[in-house]
């Protein structure tokens, strides 16, 4: 006991493995604490402690020194950090998130370059056990790096969300792979003294690897990718645990590769789809092609305000389906207003949240709740589905691809199969959205041709406090 | 500490992060994916390691550049969880979900306390 706290307080050695020990400790309990909605802040905190200790034990370690430097990093990062979380709008927290993958794996790639110069400088030859996790951790830190760069700039619209197909890409993609692979086991095989011109090669081709897996992947599939490169990073974490000889690093990257891992899966079956298809296929498939862009002009109804307010009004129950639309016009507080009205009239309101509806699931949730409706008012998809043909009103608010009956209906749809929530079931459905112009999945939407389908052209906010104004006054 | 080991550590991390996460409700995916992606910040003590050995100009720019990187992957990441988790905790009062439809007459225009979006989960060397 007196010897384990002695070395606990010694600096260096097994005093911060113990320390590490901890916080590894601490990581698990918060990340399972983080599955359960009454304990997820807690377990959020807790982890965020265990890297302070975590952090702690390595100032520590024997011999650490340039303080100036490690102060400086330090600091400039906490405070892009600090700056960056206070600042950024509930909307954008999914870019955001990719933004924080982007540069964790980007410390990666640094760091396995700092680790090849450093073993070059040796002169002496790189054990295979160390140089193998160096060069895995360089190649997939690249690819993170990039490609949540280029998954920030999709969601943040600096470019196209819609996919962009290059042509040949799976033959680039391959040779690309094939170089990336044919460079490491050269540096592998001259260990005693690998060329660092390479090593730098290898590091832009993986990079440029990131950047053409992620370009042609549509905005709808963004959530799925983030979390595959957030687990990307934690692999590659671990991967530079094992070069560094750091137990920390080993057991929290690993940790979070294979919680990722789950995770992208749960949201891929969301959506019906294998992460491969995502990967490898995209929605990108056919969007020229899949009759969305057919040009002509199809009927459709279009109503104002006012007339979508009677609807609601009178309905015997209305749902509203939110989408990222909601999220970019910032209409989640107006819509809670329509809802507010609609129920001091008695009219039963509840939300139906398809599980990747956003950016991210989840994402829904979180603006809804930044507004205050109340948790019980909103619906997963399994659980609104059957009450849908009992719906008198079904409000689409800048939702498009999760509500498209093609999924269902159309066995050639890029989306089939993929589960909606099925409002053309609903009595009357009211679209709010500026143009009948398709959603990220490229494709147009056979519900905004329902007869029983009405749409109001306008920005979501803009129109909910037109409609809860209306509504107000009748 | 020798490679098997590191890989009996590696195997065993693995099946603790597949168990750990099973069976997640769809709203807190985003705020898990948040706090995991916070933890991976975990290659930051990497760069202190890598900048608190070296004796060489460009490892000490790779280095440095290394821990900012990491510094913000671990703080914004925290922060962020914290203000997303922030917005449900009131919420979180009567999670009892009632089979009934919707409740129109429990009335919500109160709202005595808004959720601040918290600055905890700050921290730095």
């Amino acid at each position: 006991m007196t010897a384990m706290l002695t070395a606990v307080l010694e600096p260096g050695g097994s005093g911060a493995t113990a320390l590490y020990i901890v916080a590894f400790s601490l990581f698990i309990i918060g990340v399972r604490r983080g599955t359960h909605p009454t304990t997820a802040k807690q377990g959020n905190l807790l982890a965020a402690f265990g890297m302070a200790i975590a952090v702690v034990a390595t100032l520590l370690l024997d011999g650490i020194g340039n303080w100036g430097l490690i102060a400086l990093g330090l600091g400039v990062g906490t405070a892009i950090g600090v700056i960056a979380s206070i600042r950024v709008q509930m909307t954008e927290m999914p870019q955001m998130v990719a933004l924080y993958n982007g540069v964790g794996g980007g410390a990666v790639a640094l760091i396995a370059w700092s680790e090849i110069r450093h073993g070059i400088s040796l002169g002496h030859e790189i054990p295979l056990d160390e140089l193998i996790p160096v060069l895995f951790a360089a190649v997939v830190g690249s690819v993170s790096f990039w490609g949540s760069n280029i998954a920030f700039a999709k969601l943040q619209d600096l470019i196209p969300t819609r996919p962009l197909a290059v042509p040949g890409q799976q033959v680039i993609n391959a040779i690309l792979l094939i170089g990336i692979v044919a460079a490491c086991i050269n540096i592998a095989i001259n260990n005693d003294d690998p060329n660092q011109a390479i090593f730098i090669a290898i590091l832009l081709a993986a990079g440029l690897l990131g950047n053409l897996v992620v370009l042609p992947i549509g905005g709808a599939d963004m959530p799925v990718v983030i979390s595959l490169l957030n687990a990307f990073t934690g692999l590659s974490a671990a991967a530079a645990g094992f070069a560094l000889d750091n137990v920390a690093l080993i057991v929290a990257g690993t940790l979070v590769g294979s919680s990722g891992t789950i995770l992208t899966m749960e949201m891929a079956t969301a959506m019906n789809r294998s992460v491969g298809n995502i990967l490898f296929a995209g929605f990108g498939g056919a969007p020229a092609g899949g009759g969305g862009s057919s040009g002509e002009e199809r009927p459709h109804t279009s109503i104002g305000a006012q007339d979508a307010a009677i609807k609601l009004a009178y309905a015997d129950s209305v749902v509203i389906v939110p989408g990222y639309g909601l999220a970019v016009a910032q209409a989640q507080h107006a819509i809670k207003e329509v809802a507010d009205e609609l129920e001091k009239r008695g009219v039963p309101v509840s939300y139906a949240i398809h599980p990747v509806a956003g950016r991210m699931p989840g994402h829904m949730n979180v603006l809804l709740a930044e507004a205050d409706v109340p948790y019980e008012q909103l619906k997963e998809m399994e659980e609104i589905n059957p009450e849908m043909p009992r719906t008198g009103v079904a409000v689409v608010v800048g939702a498009n691809d999760v509500t498209n009956p093609a999924a269902k209906n159309d066995p050639d749809s890029p989306i089939a199969g993929m589960p909606i929530i099925e409002v053309n079931e609903a009595q009357q459905v009211i679209v709010i959205k500026r143009s009948l112009s398709p959603g990220f999945a490229g494709i147009d939407n056979d519900l905004f041709y329902e007869p029983n389908t009405s749409m109001l052209f306008a920005d979501a906010k803009q129109a909910a406090a037109e409609i809860a104004a209306e509504v107000q006054s009748l | 500490m020798d490679l098997m080991t590191e890989i009996t550590i590696f195997v065993l991390a693995a099946f603790v992060g597949f168990e750990v996460i099973s069976k997640v409700p769809t709203t807190l995916h985003t705020p898990l994916m948040s706090q995991t992606n916070a933890i991976h910040g975990i290659v930051m003590l990497g760069g202190l390691i890598v900048v608190g050995f070296a004796d060489d100009s460009l490892e000490y720019v790779i280095g440095t550049i290394a821990i900012a990187f990491g510094a913000i992957n671990i703080v914004g990441g925290f922060m962020v969880t914290d203000r997303m988790l922030g917005m449900f905790s009131k919420k979180k009062k009567k999670p009892a979900a009632s089979s009934a439809p919707a409740q129109a007459k429990e009335s919500d225009m109160d709202s005595p306390e808004l959720p601040r979006p918290g600055a905890a989960g700050a921290e730095e060397g």
